[in-house]
């Protein structure tokens, strides 16, 4: 999938994932798409939450080698 | 759609108490809450400009998990509580947790309020000068002039 920018959060426990993807969100433009990486199991809903929360779009969700591949489109 | 609200009672000033308060608040803050954080008694120290002070005991806290049974009489030595404290630190560097400094700043940064409690600032004889800049000061009623208005507020 594209995307405009990148945030590894691999390593990072609760809450960082959520606080650091807002953080990245920031700067990026309506429609541009962040990856998210992450090593957490607990951000697989936490991510979902968030995009239900604040209206970004969770476009999808991959796992691969123990890591979770996000795909979130600023609102 | 109204900005949300949640406000938070942070008394206690222990490691791992020191936790909830700044791991809830800057979540609420990322996602898109107004938060404010009051202050109070011994949650007055989670303000110091220095954290360092700011520890876990085993004492007392039967529920921490302890690497090896540990006997009440043990707990009570000089220097256990520090060594408790650094194996916490420890720990929660290992998984990944931010440390509270970086919690406290993602807080700042996402314009989290901090209030501390006048009462008990003068009460412990607090000088403001050892708490962070971003500080303000108030009573209970000011607590509930934000407060009142919120769709979550918690003691911890």
């Amino acid at each position: 999938m594209n995307f405009n920018k990148e945030f590894d959060a691999s390593g990072m426990s609760c809450p960082l994932p959520i606080v650091k993807t807002k953080k990245a969100l920031v700067d990026m433009e309506s429609g541009q798409v962040l990856k998210v990486i992450a090593t957490d199991c607990g951000a697989l809903k936490d991510m979902q939450a968030f995009a239900d929360q604040t209206g970004n779009t969770l476009l999808s969700t991959e796992e691969s080698g123990g890591k979770y591949i996000f795909f979130m489109q600023k609102k | 759609m109204t900005t949300k609200k949640m406000a938070i009672i942070a008394t206690k000033g222990t490691l791992d108490m020191a936790y909830p308060p700044f791991i809830l608040a800057s979540t609420a803050a990322a996602l898109g809450y107004d938060v404010q954080i009051f202050f109070t008694f011994y949650g007055l120290q989670l303000l110091r400009r220095d954290l360092s002070s700011v520890m876990i005991s085993p004492l007392a806290n039967p529920a921490m998990p302890m690497p090896i049974p540990m006997p009440v009489m043990v707990q009570m030595l000089p220097g256990m509580e520090s060594m408790a404290t650094m194996m916490m630190k420890q720990k929660l560097k290992k998984h990944g947790v931010a440390s509270l400094q970086e919690l406290r700043d993602l807080c700042l940064e996402a314009d989290v309020k901090f209030v501390a409690c006048q009462m008990t600032v003068d009460l412990f004889e607090f000088d403001k000068s050892e708490f962070i800049k971003e500080v303000e000061y108030g009573g209970a009623a000011s607590f509930f002039g934000f407060a009142g208005d919120t769709d979550i507020c918690l003691f911890v």
